[in-house]
């Protein structure tokens, strides 16, 4: 026991200040003059500043806040309303809507929950604490915070975030991937998926704003399968998945998540893995389950209408999803042998297995979608047969061409596009592959492609000579982050910012690809015109080159009467914001409207599939 | 209000009368009401109603988020809310199997004392003005208002500090804190011979409070009285010592007791903690320097918290009595059930009605104060 607490001691003991039997003192009281001589104890009435953590009237930076009204949903009396402020900027790709939080003063308690829990930290509490009004002015305690304090006077911060405080996990669940040497000889999935643990965790850290609703091209309602998944009913978190898209196998695995981009988590640390979760959902749910689920609301009626699209790719098949769950009959007509379109054909295994994108499929045919494989618009059947036999008809056909790059050398018989290796190794057809690749292109195409010949190397020779060029700089990639980090970690090497000027070929024999430093990709104008430093030449070897700059469409099914009656766009046709072409019974959808993506081209079956519906029902006047 | 409050049930006889104590009394604590039947200026029945201000905290909880509940808790009692933010918030760790981290449990015994000392000088104030002694209050409240100040700076708040959160608290303290809360102490033990010479050796409070509102040991028990009420009947029980939380085990401080189970008694006995809680505060200042290390476990969003299914039955030691909270959840993200024991439901209600009858009517005030009730317990 210290001194100091000795001495308490004692003085406790001295204070049996009376005793029960005394009867007290008329004159100790007295002693209390004293005090009238000596200063008052209470403060003199004028202005005190409040200390450095008060909690006074809100401040909010505008600037900062993006209107996710986490604050709202924290605040313990409803004191927050959501307002809109018109001249503030609103973007849902970017994750920013133009509502700010303004506070009813008769019904916050300066509790500061909202302070810690918001996802940017723009909103605090400041040390000013005096309001008041006239009886005609009671408005004005309901006000919408500022950078300044209420009464335009600068007060200073008083509560704000601190890392103790901050009642959001910025962390999200590690997710479980091979290793690189264990996944650089097969086409094996490298990404595990979640533990159920895992996904509660990680669906517990979403705050229900909604911005990835707002984002996502096809408006998933993400927060409601979060939800679900929280609360364990998965069920119910395929029950809203499927209400926005029946590629959900597939967008679980390979979407490009511009739910992600715009979460709000994802300010201050990362976004909520709203992807994951979705593969989650779909994988932990019975595929019998999957299917019931799919086919509520699937009205029970034929409407005798008949509807044929081109192409069985995600844009095609949501189509045709939604068509037939309102009783037409819907017929899609795929070239090649498998359905699937775009990401059967153009995303490798390892990424997204071909038995996951099967259930997606089987789920739309189980509700009567018929798909005729191998059977091309064009040469099998025309375009005429189509018009002739179907009300309507959707092209949805992809990008399955590649583009080239003109360079000298390009012409040469081992430079390939990367497109057809993609479609060669899904198809599972046999080709050597080259001792060392030279891939151009920075984008998503060109790192899967690289990272299957890395693989097909791996298993042939057991060593990986595979080389990237990238027109863009690091900073600038148009591949996924993820994407680039794994070629890294498979021993692909990657240049950036090198202009390809020569497919180098000797004795008929190609020896790689010369590439020059780019200075500059745009001129002045922003127009793609890319600028070289031309000293800085490089030699990358290579037996093979593969082109991957990106994609068109095979128009040639159209037949001329068609092309002719179609409306042109700069060689894509002219189709309204639905994808309803200029000629009445024709539409157009998905990649080869919008370019490639997976998730704009299910947004594009819905659009197809709505405007299709409306021009229906008021060709025949029935609604259904 | 009680139903048989409304109106008188039966005519008294000539000689006694009924009177309204309350709800707007100043000899009444918060919006409280006795209905007192008098004979002459001799209480012969009372009835305590507490339904004038009945806010409907238990149920409220149940429409909130465990996370929001931190700000309605204080609530139920104002002059001392800090020990229902601290039993809540353990209530929940409790459920969750949250672990606070070293720095946070001395933190909230700082928080805690700092409050026991504020609630206490309240009280001396209360019970001076019933016995007319204003005075004493005014400095009770102006030096509680030191205490509001170091409130103010390491909390956010001078009253409600909603400084607590399940898992720890939410602030660490300002630079040069524990300088200035030494200087606060050590003002306040100053003063305590001042408070001595203007009340407690007042032969105005001794006479006045001496034989009034008595209740022996075994009254007490069996009437559920916890506290300085009950360690003014000589039964030195406190939580704080007997089921220790936080890290009052590791403290070092008395339990004060007096013997006559008086107004008297239960006054000196709050008179003589606020010389432990000082103690206690010193150990805490002493001690924080060496305690580092986070002031929070982390909780999961709490907008998305399912805090898992169970009841537990936390209680700390508060100025007024043991206060508990007997929290049920249904796995849900709120409380399936809240249930404030707060002292004062036990001594405003059942004590208080007793403890009038056969005393005058002028000692009903001091009565209530010197049980030290806060009404909103009683009505929550």
């Amino acid at each position: 026991m210290s001194d100091q607490t000795q001495n308490l001691k004692l003085k406790t003991q001295n204070s049996i200040l009376i005793e029960h039997k005394d009867s007290g003192s008329i004159l100790s009281p007295l002693k209390a003059l004293q005090f009238f001589a000596r200063k008052p104890v209470t403060v003199p009435l004028e202005p005190r500043p409040a200390a450095a953590n008060y909690r006074g009237f809100h401040l909010n930076e505008h600037e900062k806040c993006i209107g996710c009204s986490s604050c709202q949903k924290v605040c313990d009396n409803a004191a927050i309303t959501m307002v809109k402020v018109p001249h503030l900027p609103e973007d849902p790709v970017k994750g920013i809507r133009n509502l700010r939080p303004a506070i009813d003063y008769g019904r916050c308690c300066w509790c500061a929950l909202c302070v810690d829990i918001c996802p940017t930290g723009s909103i605090s509490l400041s040390r000013e604490y005096v309001h008041t009004c006239t009886q005609e002015e009671i408005d004005s305690y309901f006000i919408l915070p500022k950078e300044i304090g209420i009464h335009g006077v600068d007060f200073g911060p008083g509560w704000t975030k601190t890392d103790d405080s901050d009642l959001l996990d910025l962390e999200r669940q590690p997710m479980a991937e091979t290793a690189p040497e264990d996944r650089i000889d097969n086409f094996n999935e490298i990404v595990a998926g979640y533990t159920d643990q895992q996904a509660v965790f990680e669906a517990s850290r979403c705050v229900q704003c909604g911005m990835c609703n707002d984002a996502c091209p096809t408006h998933m309602d993400a927060p409601e399968y979060i939800r679900a998944i929280w609360q364990g009913d998965l069920e119910e978190a395929v029950r809203q998945i499927y209400q926005t898209n029946p590629f959900s196998h597939v967008c679980g695995r390979v979407c490009t998540h511009r739910c992600e981009d715009a979460c709000s988590i994802g300010r201050r640390g990362e976004p909520v893995s709203i992807r994951w979760l979705k593969r989650y959902a779909m994988d932990s749910v019975d595929h019998e389950r999957i299917k019931a689920i799919a086919a509520e609301g699937k009205v029970d009626y034929l409407s005798g209408h008949r509807i044929a699209i081109i192409g069985a790719g995600p844009a095609g098949l949501t189509a045709a999803y939604d068509l037939v769950r309102k009783g037409h009959e819907v017929t899609v007509f795929e070239a090649r042998a498998h359905a699937g379109g775009m990401p059967r054909y153009g995303i490798p295994e390892y990424r997204l297995p071909y038995d996951m994108m099967d259930r997606d499929i089987d789920v739309i045919t189980s509700l009567g979608v018929k798909i005729q494989t191998n059977t091309q618009v064009g040469v099998d059947i025309s375009m005429e047969q189509l018009h002739a036999e179907f009300d309507a008809v959707v092209l949805a056909i992809g990008l399955h061409l590649g583009r080239s790059t003109r360079i000298p050398g390009a012409d040469h018989k081992q430079v390939r596009k990367a497109v057809d290796l993609l479609r060669m190794i899904t198809d599972g057809e046999k080709f050597t592959p080259p001792k060392q690749a030279v891939v151009i292109g920075g984008g998503n195409v060109a790192m899967d492609i690289a990272r299957s010949l890395a693989r097909l190397q791996m298993q042939k020779f057991g060593k990986v000579k595979v080389t990237v060029t990238a027109l863009e700089d690091k900073a600038h990639f148009l591949a996924d982050p993820v994407e680039v980090k794994e070629c890294g970690e498979e021993g692909i090497k990657i240049f950036d910012a090198r202009g390809p000027q020569a497919c180098v070929v000797e004795k008929g024999k190609l020896k790689g690809l010369r590439t020059w430093k780019v200075r500059a990709i745009f001129d002045d104008q922003g127009r793609f015109s890319p600028s070289y430093d031309e000293s800085d030449e490089q030699m990358h070897e290579g037996d093979m080159v593969i082109e991957a700059i990106g994609q068109m469409s095979d128009i040639s099914l159209l037949g001329e009467d068609l092309t002719e009656a179609l409306e042109w766009n700069r060689g894509r046709i002219q189709v309204d914001e639905n994808g309803h072409s200029s000629v009445e019974w024709f539409w157009s959808a998905g990649d080869c409207v919008n370019g490639p993506d997976v998730v704009h081209a299910v947004a594009d079956g819905h659009r197809v599939a709505a405007s299709i519906e409306h021009w229906l029902s008021m060709k025949t006047g029935v609604t259904v | 209000m009680r139903p048989e409050n409304y109106e008188a049930q039966r005519h008294p006889p000539s000689n006694e009368f009924e009177l309204n104590f309350g709800p707007n009394h100043p000899g009444i604590e918060g919006n409280y009401a006795l209905k007192v039947k008098l004979h002459g200026d001799v209480v012969v029945e009372a009835k305590a109603d507490g339904g004038y201000l009945h806010r409907g905290f238990e149920k409220l909880m149940e429409q909130r988020l465990w996370i929001q509940n931190i700000a309605l808790v204080p609530r139920i009692c104002v002059p001392d809310p800090s020990p229902m933010e601290v039993c809540y918030a353990m209530a929940v760790e409790e459920l969750c199997g949250l672990e606070v981290p070293q720095r946070a449990q001395w933190l909230r015994v700082m928080q805690l004392e700092l409050s026991r000392i504020a609630a206490h000088l309240f009280t001396f104030g209360g019970h001076a003005a019933t016995t007319g002694m204003y005075s004493t209050m005014y400095w009770g409240v102006a030096d509680r208002d030191l205490i509001l100040d170091l409130f103010e700076e390491f909390t956010g708040g001078r009253v409600y500090s909603i400084y607590n959160i399940p898992g720890g608290v939410r602030r660490e303290l300002p630079d040069g804190f524990l300088q200035r809360i030494s200087e606060t102490l050590d003002y306040i033990e100053s003063r305590l011979p001042d408070y001595d010479n203007l009340f407690f050796k007042n032969q105005v409070f001794v006479k006045r409070a001496k034989g009034t509102g008595v209740m022996s040991q075994e009254q007490a028990l069996a009437w559920g009285v916890t506290g300085p009420n009950l360690r003014a009947t000589g039964l030195a029980f406190d939580v704080r010592r007997d089921d220790p939380y936080l890290v009052y085990d590791q403290l070092d401080f008395e339990i004060p007791t007096e013997a006559h189970g008086d107004a008297w008694s239960r006054t000196l006995v709050r008179r003589l903690e606020l010389v432990e809680s000082i103690r206690i505060l010193r150990q805490v200042v002493a001690a924080l320097p060496d305690i580092a290390g986070p002031i929070r476990a982390p909780i999961p969003n709490p907008l998305a918290w399912n805090v898992p299914a169970g009841e537990v039955y936390t209680r700390v030691e508060s100025s007024k009595g043991e206060l508990c909270y007997f929290v049920v959840s249904d796995g849900g993200p709120k409380p399936y059930r809240v249930h404030v024991r707060g002292p004062s439901s036990m001594h405003a209600v059942q004590v208080l009605e007793k403890m009038s009858v056969g005393s005058r009517i002028e000692d009903i005030a001091q009565t209530m104060f010197s049980l030290d009730a806060c009404p909103p317990e009683v009505d929550r």
